[in-house]
């Protein structure tokens, strides 16, 4: 009897075997290229609307929906843009009139043809033409949208601006559609449906126009715990993440690891309206005190380019190496101004950095400063971490701060992206900083319709920051992209993006 | 109850007025200004007094309708969808675990009271109860998931694709929930049949012939276990929200993950809704000990 029963739970067992086993060898039949599904892990779920032309979306919404939707013209690998939706384009002696000349055969992911009806109705709904309240800040300048033809939409602008390509990037959405009832661009990807703090699941776009995606479903899946994330990408539940963090990638050593950087400016800025900080003197003390090399070593291991103002690296032209070390780390320097300024041991210098709690790289950066400050013997900086929505309310847009250590990215590939904030009336100009020469080098810098001569006065205006120690300016984090070893076809980006078009996965 | 509820959804919708920030400002994000802030306001109707807000959500909520969330742009029981199943599995599962493991342990180590076995339990019995579940969490990920690979980190699988390998992901969890409350439960309930060990009864009982286990399990028990019972459905309560943490480690898309982005998010219709779920189990578990209680003791009388 006995042995029966063992002879049984063998037999189970084996059969067992031979089940689990079998899953496995169909899995490996599925995983095979052309078919592969990815799972890429996100590190916070996206924004409530997908609409492409709501520009206030999260970073991470972006790079997601660069997926899904095209504009007319999008950004390549190199920065550089490159036709989508329009074939080709030209530019007229004045730079306030773009025509654009629609590729052929173009397709929406519900099938139809992209037509110019399509084009003028989702520049016109970006741009705000008749509502008169731009969706889109950055397409303000627009003053009209015609259909000259079948194939030809002629964009007139209310005034020059050299850079205005860029922003053609806007998505083109079907005529009379809404976002908010279906998602449907013109991307490589198609949109499938999406869970809230769980999943955005997306599928190969078969007739797209252009080279087709090489995985045929990708499910974005939320992993908000830095942990976790390490910990699904070790078991394999994840195929790729990006943005991952020096100290997270030394636990993936096994995996396939690439490094870029994430095109953003880090750095302490400072409230130029309010004392402390509307003392020159005390705003360049601290670009003295602050060894950015240091603050790269001690918080991200090394990984990092040191900036000098609000430009980084990607940017080619408009980055100009100089300023990076133009504050040469001098402690006495910094003593010897500060105390200029009325701050000593006996009256130190105290205020606080705010940042955002959820944001390790800052927090790790606001520390490195904090001991570096106190080294001075003349500085005590404290650290108070915030809830993103507090810190949106309080210190961007209520200007209420002394001091916060964040990141500024660029949303479209222009100079304009990162300066336009320095300009003193602007709206989202949220340390107060307020020169007139600035204003006057970015002001020439828009009228301008000379390549040469507009980097010129862009780097001006970056210059003025650097002199006028607007911020401490520390660095582009690196980005950190990790994946499975058989997955490959990762390509960086000088946008903040995450083309999964070209990845793809070996059985 | 009722008053409870209610009090309670009054007392986190007004909780929201004085935290900072309020959802406009994620929004809007950077295009922030503040005459964008105030039209949005009055389009979601943030710009009415509080009570009156109250008043709506409270009518809507009693008819069904739980109004929509500010940042999904869909309905709140669209973004709840399949989000409740997993943690209410997720907290059954851990308090079935806590009883049996600590209702057998309890009676076993009374039992053996003195023992070395006892006192090796009851000293490791502090360790566990003092764990939280969060590091237990990250702990059993190392050990099960990546070096024993009993399961798949971060492979969660929703109970529509396949209900064993939904269960089977959550044992772990379950498991890192269970065993500070389990080792709680199991200190009072050994503690409390000690107590009752010393009453005159047992004595009587003892002198009627009746062997150690005999008296334990004919008289001892069903007064030890009373306390036991209210605490026991108390701690379904307490897991509900312990859960929230789990969820976090084990990447588990439940209500709890929910409930932290959409306070972040200043999303109150979400927030509202779940707050109102694990008061309604803290109230309904609360109840539902009495009337066990009652049933066991019937010197309990319900009120």
């Amino acid at each position: 009897m006995k042995k029966r029963i063992l002879t049984l739970a063998l037999t189970l067992a084996m059969a067992a075997a031979l089940f689990i086993g079998g899953g496995q060898s169909v899995w490996a039949a599925d995983g095979s290229a052309g078919d592969a599904e990815l799972t890429v892990g996100i590190a916070s779920d996206l924004d409530s609307s997908l609409d492409p032309h709501v520009s206030s979306s999260l970073a991470g919404t972006r790079e997601v929906l660069f997926n899904i939707y095209e504009g007319l013209t999008k950004p390549d690998t190199q920065g550089d843009l490159v036709p989508a939706v329009a074939e080709s384009y030209t530019v007229n002696e004045t730079a306030d009139e773009y025509t654009f000349t629609l590729r052929e055969g173009v397709r929406f992911h519900n099938g139809q043809q992209v037509t110019v009806g399509d084009v003028v109705y989702s520049l016109t709904r970006a741009a705000g033409l008749e509502t008169g309240e731009p969706l889109m800040a950055t397409l303000a300048g627009v003053a009209s949208v015609e259909a000259t033809d079948d194939r030809t939409v002629v964009v007139t602008l209310s005034a020059p601006d050299a850079e205005f390509l860029a922003y053609t990037t806007a998505a083109i959405i079907p005529e009379g559609s809404d976002p908010a009832d279906g998602i449907v661009g013109t991307g490589p990807f198609k949109y499938v449906s999406r869970s809230p703090q769980e999943n955005i699941v997306m599928e190969r776009f078969d007739d797209y126009w252009g080279e087709k995606a090489k995985c045929a479903k990708v499910t974005f899946k939320v992993v908000e715990d830095g942990q976790t994330m390490v910990m699904s990408l070790r078991s394999g539940a994840i195929d790729l993440a990006a943005h991952l963090e020096a100290s997270q990638v030394a636990e993936l050593a096994d995996l396939t690891v690439l490094e870029g950087s994430m095109n953003l400016v880090q750095a302490l800025y400072l409230n130029n309206a309010q004392p402390p900080f509307d003392d020159i003197r005390v705003r360049q003390a601290l670009c003295y005190a602050i060894d950015k090399h240091m603050v790269i070593d001690l918080a991200a291991d090394g990984h990092g380019a040191a900036l000098g103002s609000s430009m980084y690296p990607a940017f080619g032209k408009y980055f100009d190496e100089e300023l990076t070390d133009w504050y040469e780390p001098d402690v006495e320097k910094a003593i010897e101004l500060l105390a200029e300024a009325g701050y000593t041991a006996a009256n130190p210098l105290e205020f606080t950095i705010n940042v955002v709690e959820a944001y390790t790289p800052h927090v790790n950066a606001a520390q490195a400063v904090v001991e570096l400050l106190r080294q001075t013997g003349v500085v005590e900086a404290e650290i108070v971490q915030m809830e993103n929505a507090a810190w949106y309310s309080d210190v961007y847009q209520g200007r209420d701060f002394q001091a916060t250590l964040h990141g500024m990215d660029a949303s479209t590939l222009t100079a304009s992206a990162l300066l336009a904030r320095f300009v003193s009336d602007n709206a989202k100009n949220f340390i107060g900083f307020d020169s007139a020469d600035y204003d006057a080098a970015y002001a020439a810098a828009l009228a301008t319709t000379d390549d040469a001569e507009q980097v010129g006065h862009f780097l001006d205006c970056q210059h003025i920051l650097t002199e006028q120690a607007a911020n401490v300016y520390l660095q582009d984090l690196a980005d950190f992209v990790v994946m499975q070893p058989n997955v490959s076809g990762y390509q960086f980006y000088p946008l903040y993006v995450m083309d999964l078009a070209g990845v793809y996965k070996t059985a | 109850m009722l008053v409870t509820l209610l009090l309670i959804s009054l007392l986190a919708f007004l909780a929201f007025q004085i935290v900072p920030g309020d959802p406009t400002t994620k929004l809007l994000g950077s295009d922030y200004t503040p005459e964008r802030a105030a039209a949005l306001r009055h389009e979601m109707g943030l710009d009415r007094n509080v009570f009156v807000r109250y008043w709506d959500w409270l009518t809507g909520f009693v008819t069904g309708d739980m109004g929509a969330s500010y940042s999904y742009g869909m309905s709140v029981e669209a973004v709840m969808d399949g989000k409740g199943v997993v943690t209410a599995a997720l907290s059954v599962m851990a308090w079935l675990l806590v009883i049996a493991i600590s209702i057998p342990l309890g009676i076993a180590l009374a039992r053996w009271q003195g023992r070395r076995i006892d006192r090796a339990f009851v000293a490791m019995n502090q360790v566990f109860m003092a764990i939280p579940p969060f590091f237990l969490g990250i702990l059993f990920t190392y050990i099960f998931g990546l070096v024993l690979k009993l399961f798949v980190p971060g492979g969660f699988v929703g109970p529509g694709e396949s209900l064993w390998g939904f269960l089977g992901y959550l044992i772990f969890p379950a498991l890192a929930i269970a065993i500070p409350k389990a080792a709680m439960v199991t200190k009072l309930l050994r503690s409390s049949i000690l107590d009752q060990m010393d009453e005159d009864y047992v004595r009587t009982a003892y002198s009627r012939g009746n062997s150690r286990w005999g008296v334990l399990r004919g008289h001892v028990l069903r007064n030890a276990i009373l306390p036991v019972v209210t605490f026991v459905a108390m701690t379904l309560a307490d897991i509900v929200a312990g859960s929230i943490i789990v969820e976090q480690v084990f990447a588990l898309p439940g209500l709890g993950r929910l409930l932290l982005a959409s306070i972040g998010n200043r999303d109150y219709p979400v927030v509202q809704c779940i707050v109102v779920i694990i008061a309604f189990v803290v109230v309904f578990m609360n109840y539902l000990a009495d009337v066990v209680t009652q049933t066991i003791d019937p010197r309990v009388r319900l009120g």
